[in-house]
């Protein structure tokens, strides 16, 4: 008897749900969806791959490929947060559903060949003193 | 008078998770309860071998599905001590914070559950109404509804701009107005109470011994909270834990009750003494060797976070004690002498978490 006036209320008010898929609630700004590259300006230095938990990212500087398991991506944004060149960024929106399992693969370029001097030497640091890195 | 066996779960309409119980049953009467588990397991203790120590606050964060805030925190701090971090007081209470949250919307997740088990589905939706508002802080705050990711070793990684704490503490008023309008429904109305009441008694003294953990243990008298040893943020707070002396699935019903509005008073009590300071603290080099030990209070009880580090990268050894593994043996104490149909209140009413048990 006691939750009786919560009831009436309730039945007065209009429905506390939406009906979904017909009526969709604007995504929060924050939201972290969808990963998105925008491969240009990567510089496939694999610090997403590094820092990613699930280890879903695999990034190939030789042959230009950036790959991602969109199935084993446990949407954490930590490896939006630490592209040094901001390539990455996420959409306020989820993936949308697929009947089949899918790798991601994205070909970029190959560093510049004026780079290149510099290039394999940023690497090798990298290889180096992978533990320095990853602890920042 | 004949024994009859009688299989309770994996697959139970008032388990969310799996967890059998083979009930042996004299008439109605329930005479013992035999619990299996492992259905669930996933190892994620072993992970911290082939995941650094950054990368095993996410695995953490994935050990329970409804409190991942306070399990991150719980594993950053420890991982802080073993490397001797002191993060900074804003880090600290925007911690709290969140994991006051957590704690909020998994009691009310509980609570609903709860009303559903005694077949008050109006109740229970109104709960899970309730909790809504509080999933929507956390979306909109960290970027997602229940692994909300923040913690990182030395802080967090998420900032809460002034706009959003102002909105923050009006969806708290609302959610607070609307709890305590369910108050009495929940502490006082007939039906509830016939279901409840001196249901799945546990003395204090049995509570003690058998090692019961959270709302269980307060629930039959014991004034037990970790929050109460001051980690992280709460030595800021000030708070009294949530006692009730009945022992029955009544008294930790009102517990959890109680404390869903102590921890909205913790949340404004933390916003007002937030302090402006650095988010993260920079962490250079590896855990050393050596060992590190946390308890902290989980909306399910104590839980124990045991780390060794060996001075690299990889942990050698993570241990984690869930609340819900101490609440089994207390669980297997109220059950004897039950009715049948008591059987799922008294299960729910010790807020089972099992996939946090099997880890």
């Amino acid at each position: 008897m006691l939750f009786t006036p919560t009831v009436i209320k309730n039945l007065l008010k209009k429905p506390a749900t939406r009906k979904y898929p017909y009526e969709v609630r604007e995504p929060f700004a924050n939201y972290r969806g969808e990963l998105v590259i925008d491969i240009d300006k990567c510089i496939f230095c694999g610090m997403c791959s590094r820092k990613c938990p699930s280890q879903c990212i695999t990034v190939d500087k030789a042959a230009g490929t950036w790959q991602c398991d969109p199935h084993a991506c446990v949407y954490c944004g930590l490896c939006r947060d630490n592209c040094p060149t901001k390539c990455l960024s996420m959409k306020d929106v989820h993936r949308k559903p697929v009947t089949e399992k899918v790798i991601w693969i994205e070909h970029g370029n190959p560093p510049k060949p004026k780079k290149k001097a510099a290039a394999p030497k940023a690497e090798a640091k990298a290889e180096v003193k992978p533990d320095k890195k990853a602890d920042k | 008078m004949a024994t009859t066996v009688i299989p309770f779960g994996p697959q139970h309409p008032v388990l969310p998770e799996p967890v059998h119980l083979t009930l042996k049953v004299e008439d109605e009467i329930v005479k013992e309860a035999i619990p299996a588990l492992g259905y669930v397991h996933r190892g994620l203790e072993k992970l911290a071998d082939i995941r650094d120590f950054h990368q095993m606050i996410n695995v953490c964060e994935r050990v329970c599905g409804i409190c991942s805030m306070i399990h991150g925190t719980c594993y950053s701090e420890t991982v802080e001590e073993l490397m001797g971090i002191e993060v900074t007081d804003r880090a600290k209470l925007l911690r709290v914070i969140w994991s006051e949250l957590h704690r909020t919307h998994s009691h009310l997740l509980w609570l609903g559950l709860f009303a559903d088990a005694f077949g008050f589905e109006a109740l229970f939706m109104q709960f899970w109404k309730i909790r809504e508002r509080i999933m929507d802080i956390n979306e909109s705050t960290t970027g997602s509804r229940v692994i909300v990711s923040v913690n990182v070793i030395g802080g967090v990684r998420t900032d809460l701009s002034p706009d959003q704490i102002r909105w923050i503490l009006s969806e708290i008023e609302i959610v607070e107005k609307e709890v305590k309008a369910l108050q009495e429904t929940i502490m006082n109305d007939y039906t509830v109470k016939s279901r409840t009441v001196g249901v799945g008694v546990m003395t204090k003294a049995q509570a003690w011994e058998l090692g019961a953990a959270g709302p269980t243990l307060r629930g039959s008298g014991v004034a037990q909270d970790m929050r109460q040893q001051g980690y992280g943020g709460y030595s800021f707070l000030d708070f009294e834990p949530v006692v009730e002396t009945a022992g029955d699935c009544w008294a930790r019903s009102t517990v959890r009750f109680r404390e869903v509005l102590q921890s909205i008073d913790l949340v404004r009590q933390a916003v007002a003494k937030l302090p402006e300071g650095e988010l993260a603290v920079k962490v250079k080099g590896n855990p050393p060797e050596g060992e590190a030990y946390r308890r902290v209070e989980q909306p399910r009880g104590e839980c124990v976070y045991y780390i060794r580090g060996n001075g690299t990268k990889h942990l050698d050894r993570l241990r984690i004690r869930t609340p819900t593994f101490a609440n089994i043996p207390p669980l297997l104490a109220m059950l004897p002498e039950c009715e049948l149909a008591d059987v799922p209140v008294i299960v729910l009413s010790i807020d089972p978490c099992i996939s946090c048990t099997e880890r």
